[in-house]
């Protein structure tokens, strides 16, 4: 059905000969960009998947967007519902059918085929169709068409050889009205759909499919093929909700993203000094992990709210709150998201995580993030998630890859197991993870205490110490943790600890002083005695002086008196 | 004929009737008078077979007690929406109710008479 030889040889329509296929926008967010630019133009597009799958919506999307933003205006012909039924049915997506029809945009023609009404006698054709269709299209002009679900005919219709013929002619004659035309089809044992029609309808196949793992229901769209274009060949997840369809092509960015410097404060003082640079780096991924109760959701808030103060827009997750819940929370704390709310710089998107698949999360988190376009991104907590470990990897990493190349900044928080060693999920996405802090709760002395470390920050000289943090009513506060011979204290301990120490400094002081008073008076003492002794020498100085002075004036006398009897003796 | 898609029921075709008169209607559900509608696309082969195998097979059995009007939706394409046909040719019965309808050329002269409830399902041909 691929072979090189070109398909578009049979089309009465003449294609441009360049290689670029022409496409037709079918407005469906996520679609277009895994299609390169929408459904080939002027061809049938086959539809098909079980039964609930979106196949109905899907295709009046088409015709929706194509008739309000497109100015193509489409007709609708249903086998299935009536056109009440249609219009009600979409009224909730917000598509009012009735206006569409009334300015001339969109018509529905319901072919209604009992086989209990009909009788066969003889050769008929479905010329009744093509005059039913042919007339729809000519009176709006319609440049988009829709059969949803052609193959109700075998139900009504016995000669199936016949109606095959038939069905082959009507593709090629949608060709040759050069309409675009969506086809679908219920899906079939074993092939695409249960009469085979893809072989009539081989220029483009989608396919939906709406799987339910672990009781939650995922739903999902697979291009099959595409002749002529390349196409994103994933299955891929899509969402229908009050906004619409959106499907999600959610592939890896790899890691060719920029990287910035700009530091983006934690909103904690404290933090923003332990990380070197002052801050989590700019469309960095941050992951918060810890027990429960250790304030994860605190610094998250405390990480928005410093966010929209400085006038940055913020999108916070919750998947465990309400958004009001979380406000009124973090109000305890002093911190103040509800006027931020209010401002539109902080938007809330709140869902029970069991609402929808991990993927189904993934690709409603990825439209909001499209919409919202905010600088920083709030999920709280990634924790809460169900699914595959290796399935939870995988989409981490594409919300990841997907923030970062929009330069947005995120923190993750996680609930971490009671255990010493990281659970397989944490282990799982620490990889992807720039800076990891971890919370914990430190028992000692009958009490808990919270503190703080940096497992990891990529790029940046921080802090090694572990800290602890309390909640206050004016936000978190680091405090310096007591670590020393008897290991780490906190809370009560650290100031009893902190006493003590006090204590101790005084006791030395005291000691320091006496003992120079001590060796101040033994100076004195010794200055006495050196004095004395001085004194006493110089006494005995004293006199040994006079006795010299006494024995020179008797040597004197007595020298005095020999030269006198010399003299005498007459010598 | 006029346009009628917005009344495909016999209740709307009845001013429509050319060439009968109004006592044979009246008492058309309880006499057994039939009042039909084939629908076809242009001159096709299989258009012609069904037009011509009607007319026989209403002349043989409908004598005097049918109207039929042959409407070519090539050229009323608005009135194949409001009768829901999709397969050409399409006989339709409005009267005697209820609705009944035959695709195709008509050549099965016994599936005719059966679908038109002209004669029950399985008596003899006579």
């Amino acid at each position: 059905m691929d072979s090189p030889a070109d398909p578009r040889s049979d089309l009465p329509h003449a294609d441009p000969p360049s290689a670029q296929l022409a496409k037709t926008p079918t407005g469906i967010a996520g679609l277009d960009d895994l299609t390169l630019g929408g459904l080939p133009t002027g061809r049938p597009t086959l539809l098909c998947g079980a039964a609930g799958c979106g196949k109905t919506l899907f295709a009046m999307t088409f015709l929706v967007n194509g008739a309000t933003r497109y100015a193509e205006s489409g007709v609708f012909m249903s086998f299935e519902e009536r056109a009440q039924d249609l219009g009600e049915n979409v009224a909730s997506l917000g598509y009012d059918l009735d206006a569409l029809s009334g300015s001339g945009r969109l018509v529905i023609d319901h072919v209604r085929v009992e086989r209990a009404e009909i009788h066969e006698s003889g050769e008929y054709d479905l010329d009744g169709l093509f005059v039913r269709l042919g007339h729809a299209i000519d009176s709006v002009g319609a440049r988009r068409v829709v059969i949803d679900t052609i193959e109700a005919l075998f139900g009504g219709l016995s000669d199936t050889a016949a109606l095959r013929a038939e069905l082959r002619r009507l593709f090629g004659w949608l060709k040759d009205k050069g309409v675009t035309a969506l086809i679908t089809a219920e899906r079939g044992d074993g092939q695409l759909t249960r009469y085979g029609i893809e072989e009539y309808v081989s220029d483009c196949v989608i396919l939906l499919d709406n799987r339910v793992q672990e009781q939650v229901t995922t739903r999902r769209l697979r291009v099959v093929k595409y002749r002529g274009s390349s196409h994103g060949t994933n299955e891929y997840p899509f969402l229908i909700d009050d906004r619409g369809i959106s499907v999600m092509p959610i592939t890896s960015a790899g890691l060719g993203h920029g990287v910035s410097a700009e530091p983006v404060p934690t909103g904690v003082a404290g933090l923003d000094a332990m990380l070197g640079i002052g801050g989590y780096f700019r469309g960095s991924s941050v992951l918060i992990s810890g027990l429960a109760g250790t304030g994860k959701s605190t610094f998250a808030a405390a990480f928005a709210a410093a966010a929209c103060d400085r006038g940055e827009r913020c999108l916070y997750f919750a998947f465990e709150e309400s958004p009001d819940q979380v406000i009124r929370n973090m109000r305890s704390v002093g911190i103040d998201l509800g006027a931020h709310r209010a401002s539109g710089t902080l938007r809330f998107e709140a869902t029970r995580p069991s609402v929808y698949g991990f993927e189904m999360h993934l690709a409603r988190m990825h439209r909001d993030i499209d919409m919202f376009e905010p600088r920083l991104l709030v999920v709280d907590p990634i924790s809460a998630f169900r699914g595959p470990p290796t399935e939870i990897h995988a989409t981490l990493i594409r919300l990841a890859d997907l923030c970062k190349v929009r330069g947005i900044t995120c923190l993750f928080t996680s609930l971490s197991g009671s255990g010493e060693l990281m659970d397989e999920s944490e282990r799982s996405v620490s990889s992807l993870m720039d800076t990891w802090i971890s919370l914990r709760d430190l028992e000692a002395n009958g009490e808990l205490n919270r503190v703080l470390y940096l497992l990891k920050s990529r790029g940046m000289k921080h802090s090694k110490q572990l800290r602890e943090y309390r909640l206050t009513d004016h936000g978190i506060e680091l405090t310096d943790v007591y670590v020393g011979p008897g290991g780490v204290l906190t809370g009560t301990a650290r100031l009893v600890q902190e006493a003590r120490e006090r204590e101790e400094q005084v006791a030395r002081q005291q000691a320091t002083e006496r003992r120079r008073r001590d060796v101040a008076a033994r100076r004195r003492s010794v200055e006495r005695q050196m004095a004395e002794m001085r004194a006493a020498i110089e006494a005995e100085e004293a006199e040994i002086a006079m006795l010299i002075e006494q024995e020179e004036a008797r040597e004197k006398a007595y020298g005095a008196e020999r030269s006198r009897m010399a003299t005498e003796r007459g010598t | 004929m006029t346009d009628a898609d917005d009344q495909p029921r016999p209740a709307g075709h009845e001013d429509q009737k050319t060439h009968d008169d109004p006592a044979g209607r009246d008492s058309g559900g309880i006499e057994g008078f039939y009042n039909l509608r084939l629908y076809v696309a242009g001159q096709t082969p299989k258009s012609l077979a069904a037009i011509a195998n009607l007319t026989r097979i209403c002349e043989d059995h409908l004598a005097e007690r049918y109207t039929v009007e042959v409407i070519d939706l090539l050229v009323k394409p608005q009135l194949a929406a409001g009768d829901q046909i999709v397969a050409l040719p399409t006989l339709v019965r409005y009267l005697p109710p209820p609705l009944k309808r035959i695709i195709g050329n008509l050549s099965d002269t016994e599936k005719v008479l059966v679908g038109l409830d002209i004669r029950p399902k399985g008596l003899p041909n006579s």
